[in-house]
Parts: structure tokens; sequence; C-alpha cells
């Protein structure tokens, strides 16, 4: 699996986001990030390698634990950038455009 | 991952432009603009009042499963041509933002394929660059909310 994807493929999932939003408040070890979700931990662990090639992730040894910063710079390029509006109005065209294939005049 | 719809947001203007072929024949996806039922599933939201007429307004209300309001949109429309145009307001209740027009053109481009173009005027440069930030700030609202919800669950 390619590790370096579009850092807006990263943010489009929830889990991620959710992960980012923990860290934000405080840094955090990958153990303590997967205590906060019912998913299991490997599949955890792959998030945070996903996030942390996009670099919206910095990893830092403390000790014998490796603490997840948020990259502060990383993210306000991404929320600056126009992506996800775009990304909104595609949802709900392709939504669109699928009822509409399937529409059926009334009588 | 094929990008259909494009967004012209020049740095420095107060404008947009969003453009989007569709496969679809111009007058179904004009269709999916005034029949209220349509515009409810892929807007995600409740039609209160759709009037499809010059001077005509319109009203949108979303609300989570416990019943309370989220999101209240409203607007007027200004012009309205079946199968080429609507000229309307869009204005967020309860929410600092001012209100924006938009001026929706619809064109046909084949038997089967349409084009879609709209272009949104805002108040401010500032304004413009806010609310294109906005879905990823719900987003994340999103994401606490569901968090929210597991952290419930392990109490």
């Amino acid at each position: 699996m390619n590790l370096r994807r579009d850092v807006f493929q990263a943010i489009a999932d929830p889990t991620r986001r959710a992960i980012l939003l923990l860290v934000a408040s405080q840094s955090m070890t990958a153990g303590a990030i997967a205590a906060n979700f019912d998913t299991a931990r490997p599949t955890v662990s792959k998030h945070l390698q996903i996030l942390t090639a996009c670099d919206l992730l910095e990893q830092k040894q403390e000790g014998r634990e490796i603490y997840y910063y948020i990259n502060a710079k990383k993210m306000k390029d991404v929320a600056d950038f126009i992506e996800p509006f775009r990304e909104m109005w595609d949802d709900r065209f392709n939504k669109l455009e699928t009822i509409m294939k399937n529409y059926t005049p009334k009588k | 991952m094929e990008r259909k719809t494009k967004i012209n947001a020049e740095d420095g203007k107060q404008e947009i432009l969003i453009t989007r072929e569709f496969d679809l024949p111009l007058e179904l996806l004009f269709k999916a603009y005034v029949e209220p039922e349509i515009v409810e599933q892929w807007m995600s939201t409740k039609v209160l009042k759709l009037e499809n007429e010059k001077y005509g307004g319109y009203q949108f209300e979303t609300t989570d499963p416990k019943g309370n309001v989220v999101f209240r949109a409203n607007g007027v429309i200004h012009d309205f041509v079946p199968n080429r145009k609507i000229v309307r307001t869009f204005e967020m209740e309860n929410a600092p933002f001012d209100a924006q027009i938009e001026f929706l053109e619809f064109e046909k481009l084949s038997d089967d394929r349409s084009k879609l173009s709209m272009h949104i005027v805002y108040r401010s440069i500032a304004l413009r660059d806010q609310l294109l930030q906005l879905p990823f700030a719900q987003g994340i609202n999103m994401a606490h909310n569901r968090l929210q919800d597991i952290v419930n669950k392990l109490k």
C-alpha cells in the first residue's frame, strides 16, 4: 500500500478525522489513541501510519514511548484549501445523478 | 479518482464558480432542483417551502434524530426560467454569515448529458473564504459527535 497518499484522502475518513481531533487536544501514544475507538488496534495503527505519511501527524520519542503530535502548519494548509468544499458538492451532485438516473415520472 | 465537480475560486475575489457535467438529460437535471422530494434526497435536508417562480421563496431545515434543528436555510427566488436558469439568494439561519446570491445556469450538452454552472457571489472576500472552509469544520464536528457516541457507550 502506498502511504504517500493525498492528504485529502487522509481526512476523508471519519476515524482519521476523529484521531486528528483527539491528538489536537494533546499529544498521545498509539495505545492511548486506540483506547478511544472500538476499532481493532492494528486498524488504528494503519490510520496513524497514513496520517504520519501525509505529515498531518508527527512522531516524537519520549523515553520508551512514541508520542503523536498534530502538525499544526499542515492542518492549516488543509483547512485553508478548497478541496473539502468541492467534495461536499461532488457528493451532493453524485447523489443527484444517481437519483435522477433511477427516476420514473409520476403519472 | 475522476473529479467531476470543478470549483474555480480565485484569490482575492468574493465569488466562486462551481461547474458539473451530468450524465442526465437537461430536463431531469432541472427537475432535481424543482421537485421538493428529490431536493430532499440529494441535499439531505427537509424542504419546508419551495416556490419555483419569480418572487418565490424557499426554506430548508435539517433535524437530528432527536428532532433538534441543526440547520436551517432560506432564500428568495429572483428569476426562474425552466430548464435554463435560477437566480436566488441563500442564507443560513442562526449563523454569522450574510446572504449570498446564486446564479444557476442549466445547459444541454447532448440528449443525455447536461451541465450546471453555479456562480455564487458573497458579501466579502473574507466571508467567502470562511464559508469555503466550513465543510472541513463540519467534518471535524461530525467526527467529534461520533467520538462522543463511542465515549458514551463506554460509560
